[in-house]
Formats: C-alpha cells, sequence, structure tokens
C-alpha cells in the first residue's frame, strides 16, 4: 500500500511521544483499542489551570503506520487548544490532512476516541460530568 | 535500489541457468509436443521427456507418474476434486488440516457444498497434526488426506512419512501438497508413501505458471477426473497444450534444486540460525511461531511482540517480507495459520515472515538483522503496551475497549 506523505512523515518522526505523569490533577489519559484488535493508542493531555488551555500532549501507539500517524497528529492540533475547542476536532479531519484510504478511516477514529477518552478522564477529575462518549 | 528479498515462500526469482534452459523453446524449439509426425513436435516432446524425468528424480517417483499444470493452485484442484469423483461410490470423506494453503481449502469448501464431508484437523502448538487424531478421523467413507508437506508461513514440516503411512494402512489416498518442501528438502513419495504430490515451479526458482502433479502408478494404482476436458494431454488427467517452455523450466529447476540441495540447504540453515540469534540477542519478548525441529532450513517466523507488523514493514521499506498481521491482508484478518497454532490475535499482528533463497547472502543476513532490531526498538518506544509490560501490568488483565 503506498502512504501518503504525510502519513510518511508522522511515521517517520512522530510527534510528542511520551506519557505523562497520569496521576496528575491536571493530566488527561485516554487508552483506546484493543492488542487483538492490532491497535491501542493513548493520549494524554495536560491543562494549564490558569489557562484552560491544553499545554501539552503525548500519545503512544501500538498500531500501522496510520494509527501512529493520526495519533501524532492528533497531538499537534491538541495543543494550544482549549478543552472545548479540543472537543471539536473530528475524525473526518484527521482523514483529511493524512489523505486515509478507506481501510485506514478506523485510525482516525480511534484518535478521535483517544481524544474524547483523555478529555473524559480529565473531566471527571476536575469533578466534572463525564462527556457521553458516542461509540 | 530495489528491496532485500526475503520473501521467498512467496515466490522465488527465476534462477539464469533456468532461464537459458527455457529461452530455445520460446523460439526455434516452438513446437507443440502433441504433433506426433514432424520433428518440431518430437523435439517438443523430448524436451517435456527430459523435464517430466529431471522432475521424478527429484522426488524419487517414475517419470510416466508426472502430469503437468499451470501451478499448484491447479494440481491441488485436480487431486481433490478428481479423486472425490473418481472414487465417489468408495466415499465422500476427505481429511485435511486447518493450516492448509487455500487452494486446499477452499476447493475442500467446494466439495463440501457438493454433498462431501471434510474433517479439518486442528494442529498442535507447533504447527504440526496429531497423529492419534488422524487416525481417529479415518471412517470407511473415507477417500482421501490432504495435508501439505511444508506450511508456507511458518515452514512447519509435517510428519509425512507416518501420515502416508497411515493412509496405506487404512487403504486411503494421501495428497500432499509439496510447494515448499520440494527442491528445499529431501522428499520420496516411495519412502513418504505418498499417492498425489502437488509442485509448482516458481517456489524453486523456476517460472510462473507452470507446475504438477504427481499421481502414483503402481500400488495402488491412482486415477483421478480430469477437470478440463479437452485434447485427452497427460493420459486423460490434464487436456491443454502443454506448455513447453515452462516445462522444460521446471524440469532445469529440479535439476538444479537436486544438484545443490545438501550444501545449499546447510547454508540457508546456518544464514537463518544467524538472523535469529540476532534477533533473540538483541531484543526481548520475541517468540518463535512453530515448531524449530521440524522446519523447512529457509523458514523463520517470529513475533515481535507489542509491535504492530504493518508499522514494523512500512518501517523496513528496503527489505521484502510479509507479516502476520491483518492490517497487510486483503482480509483485513490476522493470519489463520498462526491463530491456528494457538496463538492470540496480538501475537499474530506483530509476526514477521522471512523466507531465505538461493540468492541472499550473508551480508544481508547482517544488513535485515541490524534494520529490524532498530526499528522494533524505535517501535517499541512508541508502543504503550510494551510500556505497560515495562511497569508489570499484566496485559491480559486490563480492561481493553474493542472498537
Amino acid at each position: 500500500m503506498a502512504y501518503s506523505n504525510k502519513v510518511l512523515d508522522h511515521y517517520n518522526h512522530p510527534r510528542n511521544v511520551g506519557s505523562l505523569d497520569k496521576s496528575d490533577e491536571h493530566v488527561g489519559t485516554g487508552m483506546v483499542g484493543a492488542p487483538e484488535c492490532g491497535d491501542v493508542m493513548k493520549l494524554q493531555i495536560k491543562v494549564n489551570p490558569e489557562t484552560g488551555i491544553i499545554d501539552d500532549a503525548k500519545f503512544k501507539t501500538f498500531g500501522c503506520g496510520s494509527a501512529i500517524a493520526s495519533s501524532s497528529l492528533a497531538t499537534e492540533w491538541l495543543k494550544g487548544k482549549t478543552v472545548d475547542e479540543a472537543l471539536a476536532i473530528k475524525n473526518t479531519d484527521i482523514v483529511n490532512e493524512l489523505a486515509l484510504p478507506p481501510v485506514k478511516i478506523h485510525c482516525s477514529v480511534l484518535a478521535e476516541d483517544a481524544i474524547k477518552a483523555a478529555i473524559n478522564d480529565y473531566k471527571v477529575k476536575q469533578g466534572a460530568e463525564p462527556l457521553v462518549q458516542a461509540h | 535500489m530495489k528491496p532485500i528479498y526475503f520473501d521467498n515462500h512467496a515466490t522465488t526469482q527465476l534462477d539464469p541457468r533456468v532461464l537459458q534452459a527455457m529461452l530455445p523453446y520460446f523460439t526455434e524449439h516452438f513446437g507443440n509436443a502433441a504433433s506426433r509426425n514432424h520433428a518440431y513436435g518430437w523435439e517438443a516432446e523430448e524436451a517435456v521427456e527430459k523435464a517430466r524425468r529431471q522432475i521424478a528424480s527429484l522426488i524419487g517417483a517414475n517419470a510416466k507418474e508426472i502430469v503437468f499444470t499451470s501451478g499448484a493452485t491447479e494440481s491441488n484442484n485436480l487431486a481433490i476434486k478428481g479423486i472425490a469423483e473418481m472414487y465417489a461410490e468408495k466415499g465422500n470423506h476427505i481429511i485435511t488440516a486447518a493450516t492448509e494453503h487455500k487452494a486446499v481449502l477452499d476447493t475442500c469448501k467446494h466439495l463440501e457444498k457438493k454433498g462431501c464431508r471434510v474433517t479439518y484437523l486442528p494442529v498442535m502448538g507447533d504447527g504440526r497434526i496429531d497423529l492419534d487424531m488422524l487416525r481417529a478421523a479415518i471412517t470407511d467413507q473415507t477417500i482421501l488426506i490432504s495435508i501439505m508437506y511444508a506450511n508456507n508461513e511458518i515452514g512447519v514440516v509435517q510428519p509425512i512419512a507416518e501420515i502416508g503411512k497411515i493412509a496405506k494402512e487404512r487403504g486411503v489416498l494421501f495428497h500432499t501438497d509439496a510447494v515448499q518442501a520440494v527442491g528445499k528438502i529431501p522428499v520420496n513419495v516411495i519412502a513418504d508413501n505418498v499417492d498425489l504430490m502437488s509442485i509448482t515451479a516458481h517456489k524453486m526458482y523456476g517460472p510462473k505458471g507452470v507446475g504438477a502433479l504427481y499421481v502414483r502408478r503402481k500400488s495402488p494404482r491412482v486415477q483421478l477426473t480430469a477437470q478440463m476436458d479437452g485434447g485427452g494431454h497427460e493420459r486423460g488427467m490434464r487436456a491443454g497444450t502443454l506448455n513447453v517452455p515452462g516445462i522444460v523450466g521446471l524440469g532445469e529447476a529440479c535439476a538444479v534444486a537436486q544438484a545443490e540441495m545438501p550444501e545449499e540447504s546447510q547454508r540457508l540453515r546456518a544464514m537463518r540460525d544467524r538472523l535469529r540469534a540476532r534477533f533473540e540477542s538483541a531484543l526481548d519478548e520475541v517468540f518463535i511461531n512453530g515448531s524449530m525441529e521440524h522446519r523447512l532450513p529457509h523458514n523463520l517466523n517470529m513475533s515481535f511482540a507489542y509491535v504492530e507488523g504493518e508499522s514494523l514493514l512500512m518501517g523496513i521499506d528496503d527489505i521484502a517480507v510479509s507479516s502476520g498481521s491483518a492490517c497487510t491482508s486483503a482480509t483485513l484478518e490476522p493470519s489463520y495459520v498462526l491463530k491456528a497454532l494457538g496463538l492470540g490475535d496480538d501475537m499474530a499482528h506483530t509476526s514477521i515472515r522471512f523466507g531465505l533463497g538461493r540468492f541472499n547472502t550473508e551480508a544481508e543476513i547482517d544488513y535485515v538483522a541490524d534494520k529490524l532490531i532498530a526499528v522494533v526498538t524505535k517501535l517499541r518506544e512508541l508502543s504503550p503496551l510494551y510500556e505497560m509490560v515495562k511497569e508489570g501490568i499484566d496485559l491480559s488483565k486490563v480492561q481493553w475497549t474493542a472498537h
């Protein structure tokens, strides 16, 4: 299969690889997928308590190149956004940006789920109502 | 630069010696081997008969027992469907195994729709069938056992001589799809009591589009129903003008393989073992899939845990190998062969098949080892699973969100 240049770029130079302290009250952690499905994404955000803006985002992904690229891109987009702005990121935005073929759309869905799961974790830690998950 | 080719179970490069033998049969010796009354036909027939002897010599058969086909898929279809039709009055039960090639499995599924009963034997953890289960599966309706010689994914060699003995004792015909074994390890249809054997040229440095089916002529004399109607070629078993250049190529490929096998199999085994040792010394959590003891000398199939196969292939785009990962298959399902070994889907997703061949060098082994080790190490830094395992988390106890 031919990969788009953007997928190759994220695969070869993944952005924001790593882990944040998941016990930190300002850190939200989302882990989605399953090893037997062939992809697991862990995505974390750190929200600045003063500004409400996502200061830092990190990911680790077990999965194909498109899954790695989708989560790498998601961390890039998350940084600098408020939590509400981050919730507006849609999987179709990722599909378009990375030019994912139809068989790889589930990678983008997983990345959107990971964003929502991380935000949800953060909100619960802050004592807010959990999100209603679409999936 | 073209990628280093380590996918010799898929196909092999045509040996230049084989090509040289074939060339005249495209041009000056273009005759139809069935033309009985002129020199063009005689030349072609002579070349075909020489190839028949070369093939027979490699597998311990008589030249008259070789039926030419378009390849192993056709040979498997002809053997299994041809036997099922010919012996329909005797019975309708066929025994095969879960790890067979699709050319056997799908042929059996086709026959099930036509009223045959098929037993798909499971395999043990090492990839071999359980002989007691085979014995127990045979009934008075069983007409055929079809078990592959060596597997195309994990290279595991089945206990062919034992299966042949059981089949003979029970009066059941025995077919083996031997495409991965012939020319690579010693194969003998007499010693192994094989009644039908599928062979293809392109897995042993011959051309694509030509193969053969060995059909035993004595004790027992095996008959089968042709699957194509036409000019009655190949003792009435396979109609169609013979592919003379292809057949010459298959014959030459067998002759070269026979002459070089003792040395070549040792060379490949040493290289394969070196590749394995490099991985095992540099990486933790790597696992061999299938028996190491009963295995083709040029096959290695390993799971690099916590690194998904397609992402691994992406990092080694200058090396041609294949993976059991779902993402690399047309069906998006992980390898059914690895699953049959009892491997979880998670391990199938992380598997890589290395198939070494005649044109690979020791320098390539070191290059591939270095590259794989670097990419696996990099992808494990990216892997949340590897991180969790290192933190002491038992992945089987984690509540995953399946999707």
